[in-house]
């Protein structure tokens, strides 16, 4: 739907996440308390968003098997913990301190990414799944098996205490800046260019698209905003223990994008929020004998999800229920398919089809008409 | 500048024991139609392959403009201006028509635009991006494309299909266009449509084309001269109409 030429689809998920932010940040200084549950909550959304974004980048845009976005994670959280555990001494537990370990796991993940990315990339589907899912492993146990002054080892890293209050309104202002510079990247030349090498790796070869420059690149930016994430739940979690980065949870994002749908970045914002609300919630209401009932009530709700989006079955119901034709409904009226039936009237009366009726008529009236009299007169 | 826009000297492949191209030497020159027959299997499309740097040869070279090309990437040398099409057609199928010619524009130096000016939404984005869509425009308009830029590349119909690749091959603005089989599968009216937009293409770009065919009414009309392959090697090259009357080729096309 167009305003002018502000395209709304466009912008849809920056104003619904803006506007979200706005009113929490609004109400945390005006100085309403939010449950401390409420804000880990909040700050965790953020940080899934962050991932399942920068992971759409790889898996849906890219079109390759990334199973090691945890790992880059991992490589943020500790790193950007470390910078934190340094600096804060020096510049207090602010937003300078935060801002620089931000830069730092960002920047160390992106070097990871390159690092990773020059000889995986060489390879295709299965096997690029198989190196990212191997580095993820061994960052994970490099850490754990680190020196008790370096990184914490077993223990993890603790890191220092960073004001609650604010934390959460800081992590939705990276959603945004991620969700930009995503957006920004894949639609662009440059992201139409990602887009070909995932439809057709050859042709976009032959048509002079630089194919290992785009996929590095492609690579490096989901690499540097999961190490984002990283720092931003090393903040929140006060502790990084490198146990949490296993594959179980690159496989958990990678089902926030799946979920999503493949390519559709609005898609895994409400994935990744809805999967991380389950998580948390489930376990809250199932406990003692109940809690084994956890996974298999997360499983399931998977599957209703993936056939609800794909079951052709259920296509007319979800064309009526589709939550951007109800926005344009609201928003525009005009859309309503009832106007259509307007057109379909007007169908019928279009001039041009009764004419060339006419037009033949007339042809034909002139070809037999004075033909009869003509034949009338010499008889 | 060299007075052939393509030349091969020697340009040969085998694969283990099976040569797939020998001694092939071609010379095409500025602004002509030139054609590649043979047999199924004779190698024509392995010789596009080495023009294209997807296989690299194993004996002999080939020059563009006179400029060695031998060992450069398939993005280099769509870059360096040989531009090809596909026999199996390879289009960016979920992408839709517009776009895919403006993949085409990518390299293209008038339309450069930055990475970080695409991510930070400077001027200079919306500036190359609304000069890429007019000239892609243009482009479809002269394959009578238009109409459909905004549908989905996998949804045209066949025929549609072939000229879109040819449009995006155009579209990185090439010296010389490789043609696979542009007539495969198309019915006789929309066969004289293409000739007519090949030879369009020929004036108006002042392209340089070498054209794969296996249908010889199309190949004698349109082409200029002809080389004939036969199991890797040349078996005719010359003017059109003397090489359709070699008792050799007729003997390959028919057997005997």
């Amino acid at each position: 739907m167009r305003i002018g030429k502000f395209k709304l689809n466009h912008y849809i998920n920056y104003i619904v996440i803006g506007i979200l932010t706005l009113v929490l940040s609004v109400m945390t200084f005006t100085g309403s308390r939010f449950d401390n549950s409420l804000l880990f909550l909040l700050e965790k959304m953020a940080i899934s968003i962050i991932l399942a974004v920068s992971l759409s980048l790889v898996v849906g845009f890219l079109g390759e098997l990334s199973l090691g976005h945890a790992g880059f994670m991992c490589v943020g959280a500790y790193l950007g913990g470390k910078v934190a555990v340094l600096l804060a001494p020096a510049l207090g537990n602010g937003i300078l301190t935060l801002l620089i370990s931000l830069l730092a796991g960002a920047a160390v993940a992106a070097l990871c990414g390159v690092i990773i990315g020059i000889p995986a990339l060489r390879l295709r589907g299965d096997y690029l799944a198989i190196v990212t899912l191997a580095f993820g492993e061994i960052v994970k146990s490099l850490f754990m098996n680190s020196s008790d002054e370096s990184f914490g080892g077993t223990l993890g890293l603790d890191t220092p205490r960073f004001d609650k209050k604010y934390l959460f309104i800081i992590a939705f202002v990276l959603v945004l800046i991620t969700l930009a510079v995503v957006q920004n990247y894949i639609r662009s030349k440059h992201g139409r260019a990602v887009t070909a090498i995932r439809d057709n790796e050859i042709a976009a070869r032959a048509t002079g698209i630089n194919v290992t420059k785009y996929k590095l690149l492609t690579f490096i930016l989901s690499a540097a905003f999961a190490g984002i994430a990283g720092v931003l739940y090393s903040f929140s979690n006060y502790t990084v223990q490198s146990i949490k980065f296993g594959y179980n949870y690159s496989i958990e994002i990678l089902v926030m994008v799946v979920l999503g749908g493949m390519g559709n970045i609005n898609g895994s914002i409400v994935a990744a929020a809805l999967i991380t609300w389950l998580n948390t919630w489930l376990p809250t209401k199932l406990t003692g004998d109940l809690a084994v009932l956890q996974n298999l009530l997360y499983a399931l709700i998977l599957i209703v999800i993936v056939i609800y989006n794909n079951a052709p079955a259920l296509k007319s119901f979800r064309d009526r229920y589709n939550l951007g034709n109800l926005i344009n409904k609201v928003l525009k009226p005009k859309a309503d398919p009832s106007h259509i039936k307007d057109d379909k009237a007007k169908w019928d009366v279009v001039p041009t089809k009764i004419s060339m009726d006419e037009i033949l008529s007339i042809d034909m009236k002139q070809q037999s008409g004075p033909d009869p009299e003509q034949k009338g007169g010499k008889r | 500048m060299s007075e052939y826009v393509l030349e091969t000297k020697n340009l040969g492949i085998s694969f283990g024991g099976l040569k797939a191209a020998q001694d092939v030497n071609i010379r095409i020159k500025k602004n002509q139609l030139y054609g590649l027959i043979g047999p199924n299997g004779a190698g024509k499309t392995t010789i596009f392959n080495l023009l294209t740097c997807v296989y690299k040869p194993t004996t002999g070279t080939f020059y563009l403009d006179g400029e060695e090309m031998k060992g450069q990437t398939p993005h280099r040398i769509n870059q360096k201006g040989i531009a090809r099409t596909f026999q199996n057609i390879r289009l960016f199928n979920n992408m839709t028509v517009v776009r895919n010619v403006m993949v085409g524009l990518h390299n293209n130096p008038e339309y450069k635009c930055s990475v970080l000016e695409s991510v930070l939404r400077l001027p200079r984005h919306f500036k190359m991006e609304k000069a890429m869509r007019e000239r892609a425009k243009e482009l479809l308009r002269i394959f009578d494309l238009e109409q459909e830029r905004n549908s989905l590349a996998c949804n045209l119909p066949y025929g549609k299909q072939r000229k879109l690749e040819i449009a995006r091959a155009l579209a990185t603005n090439p010296k010389l266009l490789l043609l696979d089989e542009p007539a495969a599968g198309m019915n006789p009216h929309e066969t004289e449509d293409l000739a007519r937009t090949i030879r369009f293409i020929r004036d108006h770009f002042d392209m340089t084309i070498l054209l794969i065919e296996h249908d010889m009414g199309f190949v004698s009309e349109l082409c200029d001269e002809l080389t004939v392959l036969s199991f890797g090697t040349v078996l005719a090259q010359g003017d059109t109409k003397d090489v359709l009357q070699d008792p050799e080729v007729i003997k390959a096309y028919i057997g005997g």
